[in-house]
């Protein structure tokens, strides 16, 4: 969406800016998109304009379009945070009953997650810590539930503590096994057999990748670099 | 066709320990004036049903900080710090409902099914205490219908005959809500004259509509 974005050297790159290009690289031309907020919401970023995707806003837009310029807002459209937005050419408004009908009904064919925790089952935790965080779960379990594809979006590590782990101590979102993991460290891909390490993070290593990871990761032969930027 | 009233006398209507359907996303789509007037009248003990609670100083936030709720049936309060304070401190029990899930509940509610099968939240503390149902080999979670003593909904347009018509993201659960509340309390942006909405844009038929709010002054 942003040239300027775009075309950012790779040394000057975030780790939030890392996962959100290669998350990107999942996307096809005519997709429908939901993008959690925070950190996935940024994957838009990095898709063309005329790539003819659509993002879904389950409060109720297919055709979520960018910020609108300050003075432009309509109060009447804002995404699934509450933040102003825009519809793009060929956008529908629908209401809750619709949008978590598209959600559920398997015609969403991506969304892309921010994560607290996955585990070697595939298994996300990611909307509440007893007695800590209790947001409430929003629409994440429908989407897990229903998405044609689902992929957790995340630092690979909180302070520390790794997030991908043996098994999830934290409330599951569903039981689904979700598509991907995708880190600043690594691209990860649930299987039936377990976690397998399929990419490595600009000059990241696979022991550093072990490192940093409490789950059994398999690892098959030489793993290839994220190719981003 | 149906005379418009005053948002406080609507609020009158509206008893101590009601349940409440609010319509609304984080406040957008929310009946403004009407939970205004719900704070000023001081009405207590609320069930109220919506999304979310919205945030304070906005929408169904007043209602939360101004003492009005003891009981939230919602999908997400993680932009409300204060309805998560009183939920710890035990002064509103809290229902958590996945949207999707919630939606359906409400539409169930007003629709006259006697509750919704979904796969949504099993596996996790949603299932804890509910019947599963096994259909062609899938498992479901069975999930009961909720129904309002009153919809509060707000609406972009409405005619004199109570016909609504909705705006980009302010629909969300508006039109279901409609469909659920004993008695339903509209406030739209706008009160246009009858054939201005064309039939197929009506989204909510004035049949369902008992009250609608004035113009805003």
């Amino acid at each position: 969406m942003n040239a300027d974005v775009m075309e950012r050297p790779k040394a000057a790159m975030s780790p939030k800016e890392i996962i959100a290009r290669r998350v990107a690289q999942e996307i096809k031309p005519g997709m429908l998109v939901n993008l959690g907020i925070g950190l996935p919401s940024m994957v838009a970023n990095y898709i063309p304009n005329d790539a003819g995707v659509f993002f879904q806003a389950e409060n109720g837009v297919i055709g979520l379009g960018a910020r609108p310029p300050e003075g432009m807002e309509d109060p009447h459209l804002t995404d699934a945070g509450g933040g102003f937005v825009t519809a793009v050419p060929g956008a529908a408004s629908i209401d809750s009953a619709m949008s978590f009908g598209i959600i559920r009904g398997g015609h969403l064919d991506m969304t892309v997650l921010g994560g607290l925790q996955v585990d070697e089952r595939g298994c996300l935790a990611n909307w509440m810590v007893p007695g800590k965080m209790v947001p409430g779960m929003g629409g994440a379990m429908d989407l897990v539930a229903g998405a044609k594809r689902v992929i957790v979006a995340m630092v690979h590590s909180a302070k520390g503590d790794p997030k991908i782990v043996p098994h999830c101590t934290l409330p599951l979102t569903a039981l689904r096994r979700v598509s991907l993991i995708v880190t600043e460290l690594a691209v990860i891909e649930p299987t039936h057999e377990g976690l397998v390490l399929v990419e490595r993070g600009p000059g990241v290593s696979v022991e550093q990748i072990l490192a940093e990871t409490s789950a059994q990761i398999i690892v098959d032969g030489e793993v290839p670099e994220m190719r981003i930027g | 066709m149906r005379k418009a009233i005053h948002p406080e006398d609507a609020a009158a209507l509206i008893p101590d320990g009601a349940v409440v359907l609010i319509g609304g996303f984080m406040g957008v789509g929310t009946p403004e004036r009407l939970i205004d007037a719900m704070v000023a009248r001081g009405v207590r003990n609320l069930t109220f049903v919506a999304n979310d609670a919205a945030m304070p100083g906005k929408g169904i936030g007043k209602l939360v900080t101004a003492g009005c709720v003891a009981r939230a049936i919602v999908s997400h309060i993680g932009l409300n710090p204060e309805i998560q304070q009183k939920m710890i401190s035990g002064e509103i029990a809290v229902e958590l409902v996945p949207q999707g899930t919630l939606v359906e509940r409400i539409r169930a509610g007003g629709v006259g099914l006697g509750g919704v099968l979904t796969a949504t939240g099993i596996g996790t503390p949603v299932e804890d205490g509910k019947q599963t149902i096994e259909v062609d080999g899938k498992r479901y979670l069975v999930e009961k219908p909720i129904k309002g003593d009153f919809a509060l909904i707000a609406a972009q347009h409405a005619d004199y005959a109570g016909n609504l018509e909705y705006s980009l993201t302010a629909h969300n659960f508006n039109p279901i809500m409609a469909l659920s509340g004993h008695i339903v309390i509209v406030e739209p942006e706008m009160i246009v004259p009858i054939g201005v909405i064309s039939p197929d844009a009506v989204k909510t038929p004035g049949v369902l509509v008992d009250h609608m709010l004035t113009r805003a002054a």
